[in-house]
């Protein structure tokens, strides 16, 4: 379970949270929607552990957060930091040695779903298969929280549409929580359980998007437009 | 790529839709074993839990059974395949007149040209 309370963020001269609340439990995919500067990225380093809040609290499994809960937190950040001299295989072996959670089994698994070549230096690698090869080392972890901050963005459809659905196939939701951050709503929103819209550093909303298209029969993108409208006018 | 859902509508009742449709069609015959809740949402590229929920309606409305440790099952109660074929035609025809009315058409009209358009239509059932 995470819960953040009352968390504000402020980095030098610019405020990225102004106060937010969020609880967030175990067996369901949230998608974490905004715009871009909305503190999305923002949010995901808090519930890792990357950063600290200004003020209020975050916890993850009534812990408090900080550095050491990368333990339990399995994080995709939305930059490229792989060693480019490894092979794919080789980086499968750095993770497996720094996560005690990490599945190597799985990661073959998964690895072998997204048609990567073990063999293939990492600076070789298409963008494409490196958001592929980001994934296979954040599922293979067996953390109970997993997120993932815009696993799709600059993505061509068809590794996106591999990359979703891999992320059904091998995620464990009996066990995990799954946080995504995205712009590409329409990809995500047939596998998403709950939405969270952000603006402005504060949350619009938090709904379950099959109750969004029973009460207002609209799809997600124009729910969350007139959110935000109605935010503008206010 | 799998076929895509109706972003407006939820999700759980295009899936139960589209399971019922293909027990109509045969596709799943009564006593056919259902894919799991996982492999159905890989298929068909939803959340686990939204095939969960259209698994467990169906099991309410009757339509399949959950056999402990062995999975879900098309049921094999003919009584109640036979109500289920009645409800989806029901809703496709109210589907259909409710957008031949909004066009403007006429009660006469709909049976003149539905009528019509059977007889050219060369039906399997009539040969």
């Amino acid at each position: 379970m995470i819960r953040l309370k009352q968390v504000k963020k402020r980095y030098l001269n610019k405020t990225a949270l102004r106060g937010i609340d969020l609880e967030l439990v175990p067996g369901k995919i949230y998608g974490l929607i905004g715009a871009n500067g909305s503190g999305k990225s923002t949010t995901m380093k808090l519930i890792a552990g990357l950063i600290q809040p200004t003020s209020g609290h975050v916890f993850v499994n009534d812990q408090p957060v900080d550095r050491r809960i990368a333990k339990v937190v399995s994080y995709l950040s939305e930059l490229d930091e792989f060693y480019g001299f490894y092979t794919v295989e080789e980086t499968i072996d750095f993770y497996a040695s720094q996560f005690s959670d990490f599945n190597r089994k799985k990661a073959d698994a998964i690895r072998e779903y997204m048609k990567l070549d073990p063999n293939s230096k990492v600076k070789h690698l298409s963008k494409g298969n490196r958001g592929r090869l980001k994934i296979v080392l954040t599922l293979a972890r067996e953390a109970p929280v997993i997120l993932m901050d815009e696993p799709l963005s600059g993505l061509d459809p068809m590794v996106r549409d591999s990359i979703v659905k891999g992320l059904i196939s091998f995620i464990d939701l009996e066990h995990q929580v799954v946080i995504i951050t995205t712009h590409e709503i329409k990809e995500v929103e047939a596998i998403l359980d709950e939405i969270i819209v952000i603006k402005n550093g504060k949350i619009l909303a938090q709904e379950n998007v099959e109750d969004i298209r029973v009460k207002e029969k609209i799809t997600i993108v124009e729910w969350m437009t007139k959110l935000y409208e109605k935010d503008n006018n206010e | 790529m799998t076929d895509s859902f109706d972003p407006s509508a939820p999700i759980y009742l295009q899936l139960l839709e589209r399971i019922q449709r293909q027990i109509l069609r045969g596709d799943l015959k009564p006593g056919d074993k259902l894919p799991s809740v996982r492999e159905m949402a890989i298929h068909s590229g939803v959340n686990p839990n939204t095939v969960q929920r259209t698994y467990r309606e169906m099991e309410a409305i009757g339509i399949v059974e959950t056999r402990r440790g062995q999975g879900t099952f098309v049921t094999e109660k003919e009584a109640i395949l036979q109500s289920m074929r009645e409800t989806l035609k029901n809703k496709e025809i109210s589907r259909f007149v409710e957008g031949m009315k909004a066009m403007g058409y006429t009660h006469e009209e709909i049976l003149t040209g539905l009528s019509i358009y059977l007889s050219g239509v060369k039906g399997s059932d009539q040969e």
